[in-house]
Formats: C-alpha cells, sequence, structure tokens
C-alpha cells in the first residue's frame, strides 16, 4: 500500500535535516520506549531519508513513543528524531478515517484519578 | 511582585491541590497571582509539526492578555508551562507562525513574543530566593528525605525551556532543602514516566514507573514530588512492584511554611 507521502514532505512537516545524523545511536540508546518500538529513533531518521515512509507509517512505533525529548535532547548532532516520529504520526492522523483514538474511545479508559491532561494529550496526539 | 497566572485546565479540576497549595503559598511569600481572564486549555502536548498553527492559538491568547498587563506569566502545570514556553519561543523566531497567527487573532497589536513565561519554581528561585524561603518556613520538614522528579517537560529541550541543567538539575533538590527535608539524588529523576501512553498502553507506562520508583527508593527516598498533575496520577496509578507516596512540591511548601495553623489560629 502507498500513502503518497515521500520523504520531502516528512522533512516539511517536522523540520528536521536527517543529513546531520552520524548513525552513532544515541538517541535509540536513551529512548525509554525502545523495546516497544519496531523502528527505533535512529532508524526513523535513516528511513526517512531512504523513502521508507510507509513502513513507518503503518508501524504501531508511531505510538509508542513517550514524546520525552531525551533523543532530541541527547542527540549530539541535534536531529531531533522526536520530531521525524512526530510528523510521520501526523501524516497518518491527518488522513481522513485515521484517527487512532477519539473522544468515543475515552469512557471505557476513564478512572477516577485520571487527570484531564491525560485525555486532552491523547487527543491531541492521536486525533485530528 | 504580581504575576498573570494560567493555572490550566487540569488544576481547575482533578489537580486542585497544586493550585490551591501553590497560590495560598504564593500569597504567603508576598507574591501575588492574577488569574488571566478567560484563558482556554493549552492543549497539554506541544505540537512539534513546524505547520501547526491553530494548535498554538490558546497558548498565545494567554501569552498576550499577560504582554497586556505587563506582567510575566506563570504556569504551575509542567505541561502547561512547556507547552506555553515553547510556543512563546516559535513567536520570538518563526516568521510563517507570526504572520498566520497574528492575522488570525486580530490583536490590537501584533504578538510577537513579548511575554516572559515563568515557572513557579522558577519564581520561587528567582524571584522570592530559597534562602528567603528557608527563613520563612514555620515546619521544616526535617529528615524527610525526598525524591524530586523532574519528568521531561520543565527540562527539555533545554535550549528553549533554560529551565534548569538538562542533565543534572538542582532546583527542586535546592526547593528541598529550603523546607528542611533532606533530597535524594537518583538516576531516573529525570527520564519519562510515560504518563503520555498511559490510555495507549498501560504497560509500558507501568514499566517506566516501575523503573523510576524503584530508583527513587533504592536511593532511600520515602516519598516524590511532581509539579505534573499527569506524573502525579500515573507514578502512583500505575505503580505495580513499588509504591511511594507521591505529593504535588505545593503542598509540601504550604506545611512548611505553615499556613495552615495560621488560618486556624486566626
Ligand atoms: S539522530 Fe542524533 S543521536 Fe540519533 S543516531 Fe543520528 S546523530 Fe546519533
Ligand atoms: S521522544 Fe520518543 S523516540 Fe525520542 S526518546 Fe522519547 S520516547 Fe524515544
Ligand atoms: S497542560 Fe494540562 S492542565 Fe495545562 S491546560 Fe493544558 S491540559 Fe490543561
Ligand atoms: S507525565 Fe511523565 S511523560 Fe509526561 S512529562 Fe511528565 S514525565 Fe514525561
Amino acid at each position: 500500500m502507498s500513502n503518497n507521502i515521500t520523504t520531502e514532505d516528512i522533512l516539511r512537516i517536522s523540520g528536521v535535516d536527517t543529513r546531520k545524523c552520524m548513525f552513532c545511536g544515541k538517541c535509540s540508546g536513551t529512548c525509554p520506549a525502545f523495546d516497544e518500538m519496531e523502528y527505533h529513533p535512529h532508524q526513523f531518521v535513516y528511513m526517512v531519508q531512504w523513502g521508507m515512509i510507509d513502513k513507518l507509517m503503518e508501524s504501531k512505533s508511531i505510538y509508542k513513543c513517550l514524546t520525552c525529548f531525551a533523543c532530541l535532547e541527547r542527540c549530539p548532532r541535534n536531529v531531533q528524531p522526536a520530531k521525524l516520529i512526530e510528523a510521520v504520526r501526523q501524516a497518518v492522523i491527518r488522513q481522513q478515517g485515521m484517527n487512532h483514538m477519539t473522544e468515543n474511545d475515552i469512557p471505557g479508559l476513564l478512572e477516577d484519578k485520571l487527570p484531564q491532561q491525560a485525555i486532552v494529550s491523547a487527543m491531541r496526539k492521536y486525533k485530528k | 511582585m504580581t504575576y498573570s497566572y494560567y493555572p490550566g485546565c487540569t488544576l481547575k479540576t482533578k489537580a486542585k491541590d497544586l493550585d490551591r497549595y501553590g497560590r495560598l503559598s504564593a500569597e504567603a511569600l508576598g507574591v501575588t497571582l492574577e488569574e488571566i481572564e478567560n484563558w482556554q486549555c493549552c492543549g497539554a502536548v506541544y505540537p512539534q509539526a513546524s505547520d501547526e498553527i491553530a494548535t498554538k492559538l490558546s497558548a498565545i491568547r494567554a501569552l498576550d492578555a499577560a504582554k497586556g498587563k505587563g506582567q510575566k506569566l506563570l504556569t504551575l502545570c509542567s505541561a502547561c508551562h512547556h507547552v506555553i514556553k515553547r510556543v512563546n519561543h516559535d513567536m520570538q523566531t518563526d516568521d510563517n507562525l507570526r504572520l498566520k497567527a497574528n492575522n488570525y487573532l486580530k490583536l490590537d497589536e501584533p504578538y510577537l513574543g513579548e511575554a516572559e513565561v515563568v515557572h513557579y519554581l522558577e519564581m520561587l528561585r528567582d524571584e522570592v530566593g530559597f534562602d528567603n524561603i528557608k527563613k520563612a518556613v514555620k515546619n521544616p520538614l526535617k529528615g524527610v528525605k525526598i525524591a524530586a522528579y523532574y519528568g521531561c517537560l520543565l527540562l527539555r529541550p533545554s535550549g528553549v525551556m533554560a529551565f534548569d541543567n538538562p542533565e543534572c538539575p538542582t532546583i527542586i533538590e535546592d526547593f528541598i532543602k529550603a523546607i528542611g527535608a533532606t533530597p535524594v539524588i537518583y538516576s531516573q529523576r529525570n527520564e519519562c514516566c510515560g504518563g503520555y501512553i498511559s490510555l495507549e498502553d498501560k504497560p509500558q507506562a507501568q514499566k517506566r514507573v516501575d523503573a523510576i520508583v524503584k530508583s527513587a527508593m533504592d536511593a532511600g527516598a520515602e516519598m516524590i514530588i511532581t509539579a505534573c498533575p499527569l506524573c502525579m496520577y500515573n507514578l502512583d496509578a500505575n505503580a505495580t512492584e513499588h509504591r511511594l507516596p507521591v505529593k504535588y512540591f505545593t503542598e509540601l511548601l504550604y506545611q512548611a511554611l505553615g499556613i495552615e495553623e495560621e488560618k486556624e489560629g486566626a
């Protein structure tokens, strides 16, 4: 399946320059979601660069990223892999019918102490 | 000193304590917090995509309100602080966003990032001063070993947040010392608790929380403190192996300042 999303689209949405990456792997080494991700932050960098966008868009990895900015802070070349992951996620959820989670999913997930912030942030991350 | 105050939606509901103790303590320390009018939820997640505009408007409105009053904008929730501080930075540096946001908002005067965003902890450090807090403390929390949990949003990206050293922060530890308690340093204090993923993947959040609580416990902590309602919920609700009490830093400040007794005595 082809999503017609190109390397250029992801670079434009993210504002990232993948050519700065030296593949040191520090971003993936520091990522707290490493075990849960099929593709790791440094792989997002080269897969975007080499046009393997469909694979990333179809991967659960885009929902496993915690948006903690550790990869972004600790990258020695300021590549900012977190922004690439966000751009791929946006490319997916901006498509019609591709929301990962909507308000309708929330009641089933509610707990007594759950703060609004959890819901507001899920809507912003998973839905357009 | 008077600040414009942005409480955020969570502090109006599930995190009322963070807000209430924060306000009472500020008052006791001679700092006035004026809640800005008609603020809207900032959205809780900073929109990282460079083409996002609508999702930044509520933060810009709050910033412009503070600018209008000639005040600094004070935040308390880590997430609000993160979003508003970064959007402000964008308004200082991103011409495209400046143009489009201002065209949309049609303010009397364009907003160009003039307001200064200050987190409550920064206000304590830079405005009041931890030495003065120490002097104002009536009930020092002597001997209590406290783990400061920074999480992600206050510190990163350090170039924009400029909150503290992102890998070796001291501000919350200095706060803990000021209220007479003993800070505990542990490796996970600035690693993510997975709060954002708690709706999507609970086991993943539990794994992060267990790692953090264990790290704090191994270092001898009896309690964890935070400035983030989501961290607060997550570190408590998603702990499976070990458990520590989790509190807002403002609650301890309130206790240490002895505000309660004063009120009761009066
Ligand atoms: S993105 Fe940065 S940290 Fe990750 S591999 Fe490339 S250079 Fe290293
Ligand atoms: S932002 Fe996402 S990818 Fe980067 S370190 Fe955190 S969890 Fe991993
Ligand atoms: S960050 Fe949290 S509390 Fe702050 S306004 Fe936004 S959602 Fe509400
Ligand atoms: S809630 Fe946990 S996940 Fe979110 S910022 Fe706070 S530390 Fe990171």
